[in-house]
């Protein structure tokens, strides 16, 4: 037996020091029941428990029949936000495709008839109103052409190019302005989603881990910020700065996430933190930053999560909202969509120009209920009292 | 203890006049003026190797003074030295940059075996966390280490268990790990919190088997903070009754349940039921239920209930302790009437 | 209407009449991966005022077993057989209109944890007469309400003023008193008392405890008491049940049984337990878990733990089989078990 070095303040009883190998994996056999388990690495271990924990919680989720509808739409609304700059690499033409610059006139062949004697208004045009719009050398019975915006969808053929949601009045395609628009919605949602849950996590977690005076603080912004008139707030701030997607989606985070959900996420950190586990990291030796992050954040974190679903229904129908209205410094979304027809008066035009507004509004109101029916679903598998028995 | 000693060793953990108050929250602006006399001024000695159990009713400040020896609450007033070998400091006045050897050496275990882990964490995580946080080891041999103790606690085979979650473990099991976690530094002294009052009768012996089994092996010695009498007979040396704050009596285990001194660890003991219907216990002779130490007077904490009060009691302060036979101790003016 | 204790105590106790009978009781609850055996095969008889006690580790089925006779099972149980007769009277039989009357006034419970379920803004004793409003619409005026609920708090020992305090004012021991006071609002002839101490310290559990015997004795009550402390039902009881894994194993007179437990379970449960009082007797740890009751293990249900366990005992169910007058054992070797010794430690 030859000494050895074992780690400092480690010794149970005689720790027995082995000088062959061979010996030193008897006694590991004996001790292990003959599996190596150093074998595998760690982080190979940890995966499977991931993946063991994660199948658990997707056959949880799996239950709730609404929370796969809403993951169906998220995934749809996905594909279609991949599909995009896909499309406008290879089978789009950027001029009559982009969702922004592009431009398509879908001509109509009009008969120029007599002022006052159009019968049929999708193929007959009045002499005055061909001498307003085309030139005023027309005359009655000559065949025009004139450029239809917004046209109404058309699978195209020999003559142009299609346009499956039609165009809208600036004779841009409808279609892929609404898969342009997914890709600005995901991109919000995320941003939002990801700064509300770091803040809310951070702020709730230290807020009730310290409490006290920093604890005071911090809620009494939270309540500040609750109060707070997001909208009104954000036209006022639009106003006197340019706000693009991404500083939108960091402004409706740390509202969101520096308001409600920070309280709410305190008061599930506060229960942790006088659980027994919390003494025990603290007699292990575990200071104020390995108690916070290994213990409170990891348990505050999955009802988090939930309000990062919520928080991204927010996020995209408040964009909408402020689109509609004008006050963003972006070129497309789908607020931006609707918020051309409406410009250009189409907005109580009925069903009669439908591709302008359904589009736009129904992808808004799905996206979000496709992430706020996954939050609920969610909800099961993080609350178990809500779970069917 | 052992009998050929010819001094008296150094206490391992030397407790004097140990306090604790809280304050009962009278608003934000406002200095609070009532206090909760937790812990009323406690001395007691461990010498290294022996378990002493603490033993009163809810509310009497056991716990509260077991967290104090570990350092989870900060005393207001007294001292608590602990000494192993030539390492000798006051908890009270452990720094921060002594914090993480002083958690090498004194460590805990608590009493709810279903909280006390945290359940995003496996047993490896748990039992390692100790060794983590303190940076002590490689990986590998941090999860050696984990093995060895699971081993030593009974769990085997052990790497069946490394990487389970509490959920899927039983009662007694998550015990077992918590005493692992309690034990990978190595500590010369654990507080045991009510460590198997959550349990089921059954598991309970092979649980307070192994602990006495462990602290044989390792020596250690434990402060064993329970409310009931019988596991204190099977766990501890000597026995310490704490009623409301105070320190009532202390002495060897069998020496102070066959032969009480204070009126209220008689009529503890005599409350215990016991399993054995041809037994008939002597009734109990004091009225009421324990409440909590406000602003407590000067006199006797145990006058209103105490069936022996007299003049005495009224008129001095709360006893101090008497010495009622060999190492047995107890706080009553009128220990030689009762 | 005159309804009052004093009436209760002229109640003539037959101590050979069965009040309640549990007989060949199975109860399943069902859940996501199959059914829970929780209570099997169960049988016992309480007579007239005796106190009969269930013991049993948790998950034993001993809290079932007391639901079930209340009929207070959650949605997923399932009675699969057996009769539970109240005076000759089966209650699985009755619907629940019927079952509602019975629950307050022949059968009463004292909850597990039930001194905190008082409702924090009603006043005690307007608690109680809630009971009492819905057991005797119209047959009692509110001056007999307060002479009914002041004598009901006389009879456990609080003071009748403390009828009109709240809930907070009350320590935890007297809040569980007036539970009691409330079990005795309608004069139920059971008590079934589901732990009714475990929450509470050794000297407020004694007084609790005596103040139950003394209810029992001077108002001539049946008690069940269900509890996982051998020691509380050893000073109790009259009778008392070991319970394991859903099943009856061992039923008899309480000194019987503690003197010469047959069971194996019993005989360990007894060995495992510390007492203050005698000598030092060396504890026996039981090992082992107790099983999982969706597939509970084949014959004998205590075998996988059992030191006197053989292949009989695996391969069949030991019958509830009487030994000695009242005395019943399921277990195929229980002439086997060892009288308790007194093995002293050290």
């Amino acid at each position: 037996m030859a000494t050895k070095e074992t780690m400092p303040g480690l010794e149970v009883e005689e720790v027995e020091v082995l000088d062959s190998e061979a010996e030193a994996t008897a006694v590991l056999e004996e001790l292990t029941g003959g599996h190596d388990v150093r074998a595998e690495p760690l982080w190979r271990i940890r995966l499977r428990l991931f993946r063991r924990s994660f199948a658990k919680n997707w056959g949880l989720f799996k239950e709730s029949k609404m929370g796969l509808v809403g993951l169906a739409i998220i995934i749809l609304f996905g594909l279609m936000a991949v599909a995009h700059p896909i499309l406008m690499s290879t089978v789009w033409d950027p001029a009559i495709y982009d969702p922004v610059s592009g431009y398509d006139a879908v001509f109509n062949e009009y008969t120029i008839v007599e002022d006052g004697a159009v019968t049929d208004p999708t193929a007959e045009i009045s002499l005055s109103d061909a001498k307003f719009e085309l030139n005023p050398n027309v005359d009655v019975g000559e065949v025009v052409r004139i450029p239809v915006q917004p046209a109404p969808p058309t699978l195209g053929g020999e003559e142009g190019h299609a346009h499956l949601l039609g165009t809208d009045p600036q004779g841009r395609d409808i279609f892929s302005q609404l898969l342009y628009g997914a890709r600005a919605a995901f991109l919000l949602g995320f941003v939002a989603a990801f700064t509300t849950v770091f803040i809310a996590t951070t702020v709730g977690s230290v807020a009730a881990y310290y409490g006290g005076k920093l604890d005071g603080f911090l809620m009494r912004t939270a309540d500040l910020i609750l109060l707070m008139p997001l909208l009104p707030l954000l036209i006022v701030l639009s106003a006197a700065i340019q706000i693009n997607m991404v500083m939108l989606g960091i402004m409706i985070g740390i509202l969101g996430g520096f308001g409600g959900d920070a309280i709410i996420l305190k008061s599930q950190a506060l229960s942790i933190k006088v659980k027994a586990y919390i003494d025990a990291a603290r007699v292990a030796g575990g200071g104020d930053g390995h108690i916070i992050f290994r213990h409170i954040v990891p348990n505050v974190v999955p009802l988090s999560l939930l309000y990062m679903m919520f928080g991204v229904t927010t996020a995209i129908a408040l964009e909408a909202t402020l689109s509609f209205l004008g006050l963003l410094n972006i070129q497309m979304s789908w607020g931006i969509m609707i918020n051309t027809a409406s410009t250009q008066g189409y907005l109580l035009s009925g069903t009669s120009y439908w591709w302008l507004l359904f589009p736009a509004g129904l992808a808004v109101s799905f996206l979000a209920f496709g992430f706020f029916v996954v939050g609920r679903g969610m909800d099961e598998v993080i609350n178990p009292r809500l779970r069917a028995r | 203890m052992t009998a050929e000693a010819p001094v008296k060793t150094k206490p391992l953990v030397d407790v004097k006049g140990l306090r604790k108050l809280f304050p009962i929250s009278r608003g934000l602006f406002r200095a609070p003026t009532d206090f909760v006399h937790a812990v009323d001024g406690i001395d007691f000695e461990i010498a290294p190797g022996e378990s002493l159990g603490l033993v009163g009713e809810s509310g009497c400040g056991k716990s509260t003074t077991g967290r104090m020896l570990v350092k989870l609450l900060d005393p207001t007033e007294g001292q608590i030295k602990f000494s192993d070998g030539d390492y000798e400091k006051d908890v009270a006045r452990v720094g921060r940059s002594e914090i993480k050897d002083f958690r090498s050496r004194v460590q805990m275990i608590f009493q709810d075996p279903y909280e006390s882990m945290n359940p995003r964490r496996t047993v490896f995580d748990t039992v390692s966390e100790p060794l983590a946080v303190q940076g002590v080891g490689t990986v590998p041999e941090r999860e050696e280490r984990v093995l060895e103790l699971l081993h030593l606690v009974g769990l085997t085979p052990a790497e069946n268990f490394l990487f389970r979650y509490p959920h899927e473990l039983s009662g007694g099991q998550r015990q077992r790990v918590a005493i692992a976690r309690a034990l990978v530094m190595n500590p010369r002294f654990v507080v045991a919190d009510e460590p198997t009052s959550m349990l089921d009768v059954s598991i309970r012996i092979s649980i307070m088997e192994l602990m006495t089994d462990l602290a044989e092996r390792l020596g250690v010695s434990y402060l064993y903070i329970t409310h009931d009498l019988a596991v204190a007979r099977y766990m501890c040396d000597r026995i310490a009754v704490m009623y409301l704050g105070k320190m009532v009596e202390v002495g060897p285990t069998e020496d102070v349940l066959a032969n009480p001194r204070h009126p209220y660890t008689r009529a503890l003991l005599s409350a215990v039921p016991v399993p054995d219907p041809s037994i008939k216990r002597t009734p109990v002779e004091i009225k009421g239920g324990i409440s909590k130490a406000i602003n407590p007077a000067p006199e006797c904490r145990f006058i209103e209930r105490c069936p022996f009060a007299a003049e005495v009691c009224r008129e001095n302060p709360h006893p101090e302790m008497f010495e009622v036979g060999d190492q047995h101790f107890a706080a009553c003016y009128r220990i030689n009437e009762i | 209407m005159t309804l009052s204790l004093e009436n209760l105590q002229t109640r003539r106790i037959d101590p050979d009449k069965p009040l309640l009978e549990v007989d060949d009781l199975v109860m399943h609850y069902k859940i996501k991966i199959g059914e829970v055996s929780a209570v099997d095969n169960v049988t016992f008889t309480i007579h007239q005022g005796e106190a009969v006690g269930l013991v049993g580790e948790s998950g034993c089925g001993k809290t079932s077993t007391a639901l079930s006779l209340l009929r207070l099972l959650p949605a997923n149980a399932e009675y699969i057989s057996g009769q539970i007769r109240l005076n000759g009277e089966d209650l699985l039989r009755l619907d629940e209109e019927e079952m509602r009357e019975r629950r307050w006034k022949d059968i009463a419970m004292v909850f597990q944890g039930a001194m905190n379920s008082w409702n924090p803004v009603y006043r005690v004793g307007d608690q109680i007469r809630e009971v009492l409003d819905t057991h005797y619409r119209g047959e009692m005026d509110i001056d007999e309400q307060d002479r009914h609920i002041a004598s009901l708090f006389s009879a456990v020992g609080l003071p009748p003023e403390m009828a009109d305090r709240y809930p907070h004012e009350f320590s935890g021991g007297m809040r569980q008193r007036a539970v009691i006071a409330m079990a005795l609002a309608c004069s139920p002839e059971l008590i079934i008392a589901d732990e009714p101490t475990t929450a509470l310290d050794v000297i407020v559990q004694d007084q609790i405890l005596k103040e139950l015997k003394r209810i029992q004795a001077e108002l001539g009550m049946s008690i069940l008491y269900i509890s996982h402390d051998i020691a509380v039902i050893a000073e109790v009881t009259d009778s008392l049940g070991v319970m394991y894994a859903g099943k009856l194993v061992e039923y008899g007179p309480t000194a019987v049984v503690f003197a010469r437990p047959r069971h194996p379970y019993a005989y360990l449960l007894l060995r495992s337990t510390p007492s203050i009082t005698g000598p030092r007797r060396k504890l026996a740890p039981l090992e082992g878990e107790p099983p999982d009751l969706v597939h509970p293990p084949t014959g004998c249900r205590f075998h996988p733990r059992c030191p006197f366990a053989t292949e009989k005992c695996v391969a069949e169910e030991p019958p509830l089989e009487e030994i000695a007058e009242g005395h019943r054992v399921a277990c195929w070797h229980y002439d086997q078990v060892p009288e308790l010794d007194m093995e002293l430690v050290r």
